[in-house]
């Protein structure tokens, strides 16, 4: 089975209070030198059938309407090597 | 004829029911509506009420927007049908693109809980019109994600066209925005003002034994029920 991976992140203009908090407690932790945490989602979908360009075309329009919020999320479509 | 309002219950809707005691005091006829059934039943208005639908799972409101009542809803708050969501169903709508914008994860990162004075901006929407514009209004308020966003343009737009509907004001804790909200919108409309959508909650304001102990909320339903009785 193959599989493609969306991410999807806020827009980098959207205050991410998630991220800020984690960058906050990485110094706390020992863990210096990090200047920005920004946090995501990731989905992995497993696909039935070949990963051809119609199979992209669909993934990219749930993503758009569905797996991310384009009002306020960006995301990217890509198929995973070595499987 | 009774006016009938809809209250859709979506799996993890929790304020389905005192939506619907909020419209019977109000003197209509609640009529429940399942998030799996697309017949509105010939209700004349709808209410989206607040809860976690479907666990809040992938952003609030968003897999509650692909239910087959919403095919038909969105379909008819279109046409000019009133439409009210509150919290979780304000975020229902902003998914549907009912309303512009998006609602994100209060900026503290608390679920916040408390009464909320807001002043009512906008009262010639189908929700509002027993309210006086720049009327002083005190409703609870509950959420986690309720940070309203949306680009500078759609902002401008709302702001010139009269369609922030309420905005929070400072309680007696001097906290005037409880989650970072752009201009300290607490509620916004659609154009054509049939499509109203808030944060706070208007159906625990009904009555003086409970929520706020008051009834600042009530308004909302007398509100709509004037405008179906009169159409």
């Amino acid at each position: 089975m193959a599989r493609v991976v969306v991410d999807v992140m806020l827009k980098p203009e959207i205050l991410d209070p998630q991220g800020q908090a984690v960058q906050r407690a990485l110094p706390r932790l020992g863990f210096t030198g990090i200047a920005d945490v920004r946090q995501g989602k990731r989905f992995e979908l497993e696909l039935e059938g070949p990963v051809d360009d119609a199979a992209l075309d669909k993934i990219r329009e749930a993503a758009e309407t569905f797996l991310a919020n384009t009002v306020i999320e960006d995301f990217t479509v890509r198929v995973e090597d070595g499987q | 004829m009774t006016t009938r309002i809809g209250v859709v219950t979506f799996p993890g809707s929790l304020d389905d029911r005192d939506a619907q005691r909020a419209i019977r005091l109000a003197g209509a006829e609640p009529v429940a509506l399942w998030h799996r059934d697309k017949d509105l039943h010939q209700v004349d208005a709808v209410v989206l009420p607040g809860g976690f639908s479907y666990g809040d799972y992938l952003r609030a409101g968003a897999i509650s927007r692909f239910s087959p009542v919403m095919e038909t809803l969105i379909e008819q708050a279109k046409l000019g049908m009133p439409v009210l969501g509150i919290c979780n169903g304000f975020q229902v709508l902003t998914e549907s693109h009912l309303l512009p914008g998006a609602m994100l994860r209060n900026n503290h990162l608390h679920f916040i809980c408390r009464d909320q004075k807001l002043r009512v901006e906008n009262a010639a929407t189908a929700w509002t019109s027993d309210y006086q514009a720049g009327q002083e209004i005190s409703i609870p308020l509950k959420n986690m994600d309720g940070r309203y966003t949306a680009d500078r343009r759609t902002i401008d737009e709302l702001e010139s066209e009269g369609r922030v509907v309420f905005r929070y004001l400072a309680g007696e804790d001097g906290l005037r925005n409880p989650n970072g909200s752009i201009n300290d919108i607490a509620g916004i409309t659609n154009a054509a003002g049939n499509v109203v959508g808030l944060m706070p909650h208007p159906e625990h304001a009904v009555e003086p034994l409970v929520g706020t102990g008051k009834t600042d909320g009530l308004p909302f339903f007398t509100s709509v029920l004037k405008q179906l009785v009169n159409v």
